[in-house]
């Protein structure tokens, strides 16, 4: 169908009150466009004031190089010692095993859904994948903590620790005593969160690719593995990174279920079996009892999250513009 | 096609509308609701002025602090609203006893809750906020005990020295001379020791804190709600995520609230106290404990030093109230809520769920505290 030459009233133009619809509508969006950037800049503005006191305390450069975590408790005063490393080491550790364990195995299980899986089973099973996402971070936490860990990650990883703790250099990412709440714990648990989110993106996505340039492949006599290696996943590479940054976000920013198997320790190590700390969840862990001047260290913490998620997705962004750059396509 | 948007769209901007109402309503004083609650109802009764002891007959109670004592409180508001006086209203928020003295010293809550008495300099800071003295009194206590993870190490004998050499990670197995001179009869595995605290801040880790900066001359950590562990040491969240650690984690050992160690069965020390005896901790000895030290009538101190019978590391729970400012209902409330609490049935609440209630010396002064409640009209 077309559209009606424009001076001329069609059937779309609204007569009456309809008159009202366009800029009402208008404004609707802009209020809630805007209204978004005005909370975002009101949180910033916000926790980095309350924060301000703390850095210029402990030095702004100070709070995140120092692993010292002493909590004072002062009304009125700073007496305590607020270096947050400890906790930025742990963030980062466990969100990247998250993205390592979760992102190979979210694009195997789109892979699946969206070109192997019988038909009648494609929306079922992309329904149960995302009902993961459905779950309650602290029913992750507790069934990783009471249920899965112990059980299953446990074994895991003493095998794990007695076969690679030996091996030089290799050997300190896995050096024992292995605490049954650890990195891996967290990061393992973590990957299952993140799991659905990058599914869903990536699955469509990999249903956008031209049936064309697959069916054209398919002529060219390739295998299911070749079209999806090399047309497939090539193509939608951009997405995929966009899918990993969700669940790098949300996996950097994931507080209880973190919380409750990262070991809580408030050092870092270099085993993964090490029981450290996180961000969100120290946060989460020390929020309630603490003075005044740790509530204020501990939104100085919700600030360097913020920064640091930040620099995380400029950077992630930049590869993925060097990449796509190399591979001659203009990702993103 | 237009009549749909329109009708989508007159539903969106009401639901706006509507949202941003609601947001207005509430964003104002949250204490207002509750006191639209309290007026009509003060205006209804008439309670004589005087009739101090007397069940004030429908007030409302708004609390906040401590984590600890919250299954007991539970405990104590349910059955004194059921049985006592069915026209009370009770709310107890445990936000935990830092927030407790901060929504006390505002003055957003009639009474407050905290593990930590109120040091003059805060008392200060109360009088100077309300205009009259700010009460404290405490309503139970509760010790908290090292539980392990293997069965064979119930009853191992362990001194505060060797506690904080323990979590200070200079003694790491269980064969180690120190434990070992305290349990000459014991043979000792050579398995490593795996201490676990609390990640969060607590109470608990306060009152355990406290005990070994008081009485381990090698305890280097300080006290408070939360200290620097050192590395090597584990964290469990609340009392349930530190006993999951411990039951997890061969050669488990760490610091529980006494009701939790009870519910859960766990091995326990018996841990050496001023006079020298290795005590388990039993209710009993949780309450003579809180008998043998000494209370000031001020009432700020810690139960520390404790000899005889008494198990040594024992924390209480405080509440505060003032001296002023109340409407008759809810003083009367809050005196008799108080008052039932340390009385014999508030009492055997306490032991069924693990909390040592006031010895009855102690009860007389908490009492004539209680009777303190808004004195100054």
């Amino acid at each position: 169908m077309t559209s009606a030459p424009p001076g001329r009233a069609s059937a779309l133009q609204a007569t009456g009150a309809g008159r009202y619809a366009d800029p009402l509508f208008k404004w609707a969006a802009i209020t809630a466009g805007v209204s978004v950037l005005a909370v975002l800049g009101l949180m910033i503005g916000s926790t980095t004031a309350d924060a301000w006191p703390v850095f210029q305390y402990q030095g702004f450069v100070d709070f995140f190089v120092n692993d010292e975590w002493r909590a004072g408790f002062s009304r009125t005063d700073f007496t305590g010692e607020y270096g947050a490393f400890s906790f930025i080491f742990g963030t980062l550790v466990v969100a990247l095993i998250a993205i390592v364990l979760a992102l190979p195995l979210a694009l195997a299980v789109s892979l699946y859904i969206t070109r192997l899986a019988p038909r009648r089973m494609k929306g079922p099973l992309a329904y149960t994948v995302e009902l993961l996402a459905a779950v309650p971070s602290v029913v992750y936490g507790l069934w990783g903590l009471l249920y899965f860990v112990p059980t299953f990650l446990r074994p895991v990883m003493e095998l794990l620790s007695a076969a690679l703790a030996p091996v030089p250099l290799l050997g300190t990412f896995f050096a024992g005593p292995v605490y049954s709440t650890n990195y891996l714990a967290a990061g393992t648990v973590l990957a299952i969160m993140i799991l659905p989110i990058i599914t869903a993106i990536s699955r469509e996505v990999i249903a956008q690719v031209p049936p064309e340039q697959v069916q054209a492949a398919y002529g060219l006599g390739a295998t299911d593995w070749e079209v999806m290696r090399k047309i497939i996943l090539r193509r939608s590479f951009p997405g995929v990174v966009g899918a990993t940054m969700l669940g790098l976000g949300r996996a950097l920013g994931e507080t209880i279920a973190v919380a409750m198997l990262i070991g809580g320790s408030q050092r870092w190590g270099l085993s993964l079996f090490f029981g450290g700390d996180a961000m969100a969840a120290h946060i989460a862990n020390t929020f309630q009892d603490a003075a005044p001047e740790t509530v204020q260290a501990l939104i100085a913490i919700g600030v360097g999250l913020f920064i640091i998620t930040v620099i995380v997705n400029v950077l992630a962004r930049l590869l993925v513009w060097r990449i796509g750059r190399v591979a001659g396509d203009a990702a993103l | 096609m237009t009549a749909p948007i329109r009708a989508m769209l007159s539903m969106l901007v009401l639901a706006l509308i509507a949202t941003a109402c609601a947001a207005n309503g509430d964003a104002g004083d949250p204490t207002a609701a509750q006191e639209d609650d309290q007026q009509p109802a003060a205006a209804e009764t008439d309670v004589d002025d005087d009739a101090d002891r007397a069940p004030a007959a429908a007030a409302s109670l708004d609390g906040a602090g401590a984590t600890f004592p919250t299954p007991l409180f539970q405990d104590w508001i349910f059955e004194y609203e059921a049985e006592v006086n069915p026209e009370a209203s009770i709310n107890y928020q445990s936000i935990g006893s830092g927030g407790g003295i901060e929504q006390f010293l505002s003055q957003t809550v009639d009474f407050g809750s905290s593990e930590r008495y109120l040091d003059d300099e805060t008392l200060t800071e109360a009088q100077a906020a309300r205009g009259c003295s700010a009460i404290q009194f405490p309503v139970v206590f509760g010790a908290v005990t090292i539980a392990f993870h293997d069965q064979e190490f119930d009853d191992l004998i362990l001194d505060a020295e060797t506690i904080a050499a323990i979590f200070q990670r200079e003694i790491t197995t269980f064969d180690d001379p120190a434990i070992a001179a305290l349990n000459p009869d014991r043979d000792l595995p050579d398995a490593d020791i795996i201490p676990v605290h609390r990640s969060d801040g607590s109470g608990t880790t306060s009152v355990f804190t406290v005990y070994l900066d008081h009485t381990a001359d090698n305890w280097e950590l300080g006290e408070g709600t939360e200290v620097q562990w050192p590395s090597g040491t584990l964290g469990g969240q609340g009392n349930e995520g530190v006993t999951a650690q411990i039951q997890q984690n061969p050669g488990g050992l760490g610091y529980v609230n006494q009701a939790y160690a009870l519910e859960n069965q766990l091995p326990t020390a018996r841990v050496v106290n001023d006079d020298g005896n290795a005590i388990k901790a039993e209710l009993e000895n949780t309450t003579e404990a809180a008998e043998e030290a000494e209370i000031p009538g001020s009432f700020q101190f810690d139960i520390l030093d404790i000899g005889g019978e008494g198990f040594p590391i024992a924390g209480t729970n405080w509440i505060f109230a003032w001296e002023c400012g109340y409407d008759d209902d809810t003083a009367a409330l809050l005196r008799d809520f108080w008052s039932w609490a340390v009385s014999e049935e508030g009492d055997s609440l306490a032991l069924d769920l693990g909390y040592a209630p006031l010895g009855s010396a102690l009860k007389d002064d908490v009492l004539a505290a209680v009777e303190r409640i808004n004195i100054q009209q």
